[in-house]
């Protein structure tokens, strides 16, 4: 909502310098959003001086003007009448911006160069005179801007409305703040009409089909109007809020609209069939072309404004193009009604049209300001010419609504807002805004205080309303700052969300930077990834109105946005990458339901294994590093029972067969370690080897222990003795270990893997596996003799069961 | 032998005068104290001595063994000292270090911690919701009735009838407040959605809801409690501003403002020359809102309010674009 001062003024008195009055207005709820002047496009606008006059020798109407700039003389052509030698007249200089919007740029007009625009005063939107130049006083400076030259000033304020006020979509609004922040007079316009007879009920009729959509449809006729353009006053009110005049009648429509907040349409009577309005829904649907040449489909339940036969306007949206208004409109109807504001909203919405009407009306009018809106414009068009009202006012509707009574308690209002207000003070702040307070009588229960609500504050239904009027006029900044009484109850821990910062913790130790990306994914990722046709990750969850295509579901995965980033990571040198991200993925469930959301992990390695390693050989990472990572994550939870197993090929979609583990605890698959295949990274435009590691977080909560438990330090110290066995390389060195463990030998605390080796001199297709198995007892210090026999014993078992040979 | 463990005595601490540097004294110290060495072997030899001889001898050479091994020591030191002081002993310090890099974690989480941290101390629980959320939880248990402008507030995006893209944190007041009978003191951290992407605005971005319910509970408590987490945040001079503001599911309603981080009020393009930066909007809990969980309008008050994390990370970081939050780009990350 745009202000001027100007247009402000003529209602309430401003006293406070404009800035100030901003910041009140802000304090006050309506947020001024930003100050400009109105006036601003004149400071590229400067007093010239027209020193010389020639012909142009390609025009005959045209003249080569050398106009003085204060700093230099300019060339400028020119078609005004009245140019003279030593006149004074305003030059836009290239760049300005006219009030029509045309930019000035230097060039050449018929082959003759032209560095500005010499204007006339409508040009420049200051008079109404568009004959000539506008011959400035010849006392001014020349070269000064015109801005100041003439000392025009109409600060305009942008006031960013919340849509609880209705009522401030308009100038009157505004004012009734402005009143109450200055406790001050208002004058408003004077809307009374005396109607001598209602010779215009006889000529036209209005009929509500639809009266819980419009209860109310005001109307009034004109005859023997003259289209034509407004007086310049009207056209400068329009101006100075950024609306440009159209015509006389459509300037006072829009006008008395900014004014009072109320929309009205006129009608070009003689285009109504049958002289009617019918308000109705039509019942079917139908094609309907608006005022601005659009054809439109329209439901059969769209509230429309019908004559006889056929629809004329979409109600409260915008009327038809048939019945407006046109140059050689005779006879005028001029409507002014209330409409349901969700009905206007739902038309608004499904038309994707909205309008400075449809913005008042789906908020809410004032039901009770229709006839005076109406008034004021039917005022309007006789005072200014346009045209003779044919007396009778037409004022159709239901049982007009009540203004609301409100019952306020004073002491529950203080201790809602903290305040130690007494009622007198209350009623003060609260008529200082239109609102009308009595007592309750004593022998109400509550007691308290009766607060009329004005029926243009719509927005205020209940006790708790009329309390934010209270703080809103007292000032927020005044409430006294307390504290809430904390209960002593600890902070309960949110497991989930400790997992995940832990988690976090972690990664970030091992050297994994945090990636937040956005939870889209585009309709083909499924299949960029190469997941299985029954795969639940292609149950994608569709956002029916998306930004872009490449955003078009939710993701399932979040492997895209990864890969997304190494891409782009790439195009700017960067190659060594390692990242993580914790985040949902959201699996369709059925139609109108929810999705599963997965708290998910995904970590991803890709480049060198140590970044900028001086000493290193420039290793690449590889599948181990990122494993180590992920039992490092897991052990470091204090998971147990963690396995990692191949993940069969034909399993891997996404993943690298044979370089893929699975992870599994207690049987269930919590997640995988894997290089990525290498057709994956190709549809994501990654061009090096990716390591990643993905975890259901939601199923790493399940098993994770509560409470750790304790185990006895050993006391005695242990004997470790080490195997070589060299084996097929196709054996899986985990099934020895796994082997050792089985022999559930009760001296064997643990057993590990300390080397693999292949190649010369271990025979091909043979690799040598080095494990340490480590003895201890609980009960005394071990001698050699025994864990020999029992290390023997175990060595010969393995070359057995892994068909093995022992290093020679 | 008297005469001999004080000539051992004399010449180790004369020789250890006049060595050099620290391989001659390690080669003194083999020569008298090693294995062999001339003083060890004197030890060994006292058992030879008459019994009546051998405690006052082995006092004696224990003594002088000790004294040694003291000078030694010392003498080593110093020697080693010396040597690296003049730089005959030194290895390249400029060198990097063997990399033992730390990751960074996100700012929105570290944000999103900090936030989390300054409430979870004042005794708040964390709380969270799904992002795919009921139209109901979203918008009409929060009163945005259907076919209300007041949606128009927050550009939606839609998946199916009914179901939508969370548009900000504050279903999670109504799924707390149906779970749990007051008092309740909760936050909720999470991704939000809307429809809506330019220099400022980014189609997913983070938001943390707050909520106290209680008997009692006065907007000067809201008041009170913002406050305190805004001088936490930033620091304890800033300045704030309540503001009269609207939403459907608070009344009254309170957008708070800080002086701008960045010009101290005097106007700049962070905060559109106002001098003031909107970071939260608040309010005291709607009747209406309570009456859709079926908590007692007339025995409890609350307010809840809301707190975009990118805004207070790029106030405190001072980002330009929140679009780099989403970029994942390693030349932002690595800053924080």
């Amino acid at each position: 909502m745009k202000v001027s001062l100007s247009w402000l003024k003529t209602y309430v008195p401003v006293n406070l310098p404009v800035g100030d009055l901003a910041d009140k207005l802000t304090m006050a709820g309506l947020e001024v959003g930003s100050v400009y002047d109105r006036y601003d496009y004149l400071k590229a606008v400067i007093v010239g001086c027209i020193r010389e006059i020639a012909a142009h020798p390609a025009a005959a109407h045209l003249k080569c003007c050398r106009v003085d700039t204060g700093d230099g003389a300019v060339s400028v052509v020119c078609g005004a009448p009245n140019t003279a030698v030593g006149m004074l007249a305003p030059l836009a200089l290239p760049g300005a911006v006219l009030p029509d919007g045309r930019i000035i740029r230097a060039g050449q007009i018929r082959g003759q160069a032209s560095a500005g625009m010499l204007c006339s005063a409508a040009e420049l939107a200051l008079e109404s005179d568009a004959a000539g130049l506008m011959a400035l006083d010849d006392r001014l400076t020349v070269g000064e801007d015109l801005k100041s030259a003439l000392q025009l000033n109409d600060p305009v304020l942008e006031i960013e409305l919340t849509p609880n006020r209705p009522d401030c979509l308009s100038i009157i609004g505004i004012a009734r703040e402005v009143r109450a922040i200055q406790d001050c007079e208002m004058r408003l316009p004077d809307t009374r009409l005396h109607d001598e007879n209602d010779r215009a009920a006889h000529l036209a009729t209005v009929t509500l089909q639809a009266p819980d959509l419009c209860p109310r449809y005001a109307a009034r006729l004109f005859e023997d109007i003259r289209v034509g353009p407004s007086p310049f006053w009207l056209q400068d009110r329009l101006l100075s809020v950024g609306q440009k005049p159209v015509n006389n009648i459509v300037d006072i429509t829009n006008f008395v609209m900014l004014e009072t907040g109320q929309p009205l349409h006129a009608f070009d009577f003689d285009r109504l069939a049958g002289q009617r309005i019918v308000v109705r829904k039509p019942g079917k649907t139908l094609t309907f072309t608006t005022l601005d040449g659009k054809e439109r489909q329209l439901t059969a339940d769209t509230l429309m404004i019908c004559d006889r036969e056929r629809a004329v306007a979409i109600a409260g949206v915008m009327g038809g193009q048939d019945s407006e208004i046109k140059s050689h409109t005779r006879r005028v109807l001029l409507e002014s009604a209330y409409f349901d504001p969700a009905s206007i909203r739902k038309t608004a919405k499904a038309l994707g049209l909205s309008t400075e009407a449809s913005h008042r009306f789906e908020r809410g009018v004032d039901p009770l300001g229709v006839v005076d809106a109406l008034n004021r414009a039917a005022r309007l068009i006789v005072e200014t010419d346009c045209g003779r009202l044919i007396e009778g006012l037409v004022d159709t509707h239901t049982a007009l609504p009540a203004p609301r009574n409100i019952a306020l308690a004073p002491e529950r209002a203080n201790r809602l807002l903290g305040t130690r207000l007494a009622p007198e003070e209350m009623t003060q702040l609260l008529e200082s805004i239109g609102f009308k307070v009595t007592p309750r009588a004593p022998q109400t229960p509550e007691g308290g205080l009766n607060v009329q609500v004005p029926t243009f504050r719509v927005d205020v239904k209940r006790p708790e309303d009329i309390m934010e009027e209270i703080a809103r006029r007292w000032g927020y900044d005044r409430i006294p700052t307390t504290f809430p009484k904390i209960s002593t109850a600890a902070h309960r821990e949110n497991r989930p969300l400790e997992l995940r910062d832990r988690i976090r913790q972690m990664m970030t130790g091992f050297g994994f930077s945090e990636a937040v990306s956005y939870s889209f994914g585009a309709t083909q990722h499924p299949d960029m990834l190469k997941l299985a046709p029954d795969d639940k990750r292609r149950r994608l969850l569709r956002i029916l109105n998306p930004l872009t295509e490449d955003q078009a579901v939710m993701r399932t995965s979040l492997l895209p946005g990864l890969l997304e980033a190494v891409k782009r990571n790439a195009a700017w040198q960067i190659r060594d990458l390692k990242l993580f991200e914790i985040g949902h993925i959201f699996i369709a469930a059925a139609e109108k339901q929810q999705p599963e959301e997965i708290e998910t992990l995904t970590a991803l390695w890709t480049g060198a294994g140590e970044t900028g390693l001086w000493r290193s050989g420039g290793r690449n990472c590889d599948f181990y590093d990122m494993k180590g990572v992920a039992e490092g994550l897991l052990g470091g939870l204090g998971m147990q029972g963690l396995r990692f197993t191949r993940l069969p090929a034909e399993q891997c979609d996404y993943l690298k067969p044979g370089y893929t583990a699975q992870i599994v605890v207690s049987t269930r698959r919590v997640g995988a370690v894997a290089q990525l295949a290498h057709d994956v990274l190709e549809n994501f435009g990654v061009t090096q080897p990716a390591y990643i590691f993905e975890l259901d977080l939601n199923q790493i909560l399940e098993h994770l222990p509560d409470v750790r438990q304790f185990k006895a330090i050993p006391k005695f110290p242990a004997i470790a003795r080490d195997i070589t066995l060299i084996i097929s390389r196709r054996i899986e060195a985990m099934d020895i270990i796994d082997s050792v463990h089985g022999l559930s030998e009760p001296l064997v605390e643990k057993a590990y893997l300390f080397d693999v080796f292949e190649g010369r001199p271990i025979p091909e297709g043979q690799k040598s596996v080095s494990l340490r198995i480590v003895y201890r007892s609980g009960s005394g210090t071990l001698e050699d003799e025994r864990v020999n026999r029992i290390h023997k014993d175990i060595t010969d078992r393995l070359v057995q069961q892994f068909g093995a040979s022992l290093p020679a | 032998m008297q005469a001999s463990i004080e000539e051992i005595h004399s010449t180790a601490l004369s020789e250890i005068e006049t060595a050099q540097d620290a391989e001659t004294l390690k080669a003194l110290a083999t020569r008298y104290l090693g294995r062999k060495g001339r003083l060890t072997q004197f030890l060994r030899d006292i058992a030879k001595l008459p019994p009546q001889e051998r405690p006052a001898a082995g006092r004696q050479a224990n003594t002088v063994k000790r004294e040694l091994e003291k000078r030694f020591a010392e003498a080593l030191a110093q020697a080693e000292n010396h040597a690296a002081a003049h730089g005959e002993d030194a290895i390249d310090v400029s060198l990097p270090g063997r990399p033992a890099r730390v990751g960074s974690l996100h700012p929105v989480t570290q944000v999103n911690q900090q936030i989390c941290g300054i409430f979870s101390k004042l005794g708040f629980d964390i709380a969270e919701g799904p992002e795919v959320e009921t139209d109901y939880y979203n918008f009409e248990a929060l009163n945005f009735p259907p076919h209300h402008p007041a949606r128009d507030m927050q550009d939606t995006f839609f998946v199916s009838d009914g179901i939508v893209l969370r548009t900000h944190t504050s279903p999670l007041q109504v799924r707390v407040m149906e779970k749990t009978a007051p008092p309740v003191k909760t936050i909720a951290p999470g991704k939000v959605y809307r429809c809506d992407s330019d220099l400022t605005h980014t189609p997913m971005f983070h938001q943390v809801e707050g909520l106290l319910v209680d008997e009692g509970i006065s907007f000067g408590d809201l008041k009170g409690t913002l406050t305190a987490f805004i001088h936490r945040f930033f620091d304890e001079r800033i300045r704030l501003r309540f503001r009269p503001s609207f939403f459907p599911f608070t009344e009254p309603s309170a957008e708070v403002d800080i002086l701008c981080v960045i010009c101290r009020g005097s106007g700049c393009r962070v905060c559109s020359h106002t001098g003031w930066l909107e970071i939260l909007g608040a309010g005291m809990v709607h009747p209406a809102v309570f009456e859709n969980v079926g908590y007692d309008t007339s025995r409890y008050t609350g307010f809840a309010f809301g707190v975009g994390v990118e805004r207070l990370a790029m106030l405190k970081h001072g980002i330009d674009d929140i679009r780099r939050f989403f970029e994942s780009d390693m030349r932002f990350l690595s800053q924080f």
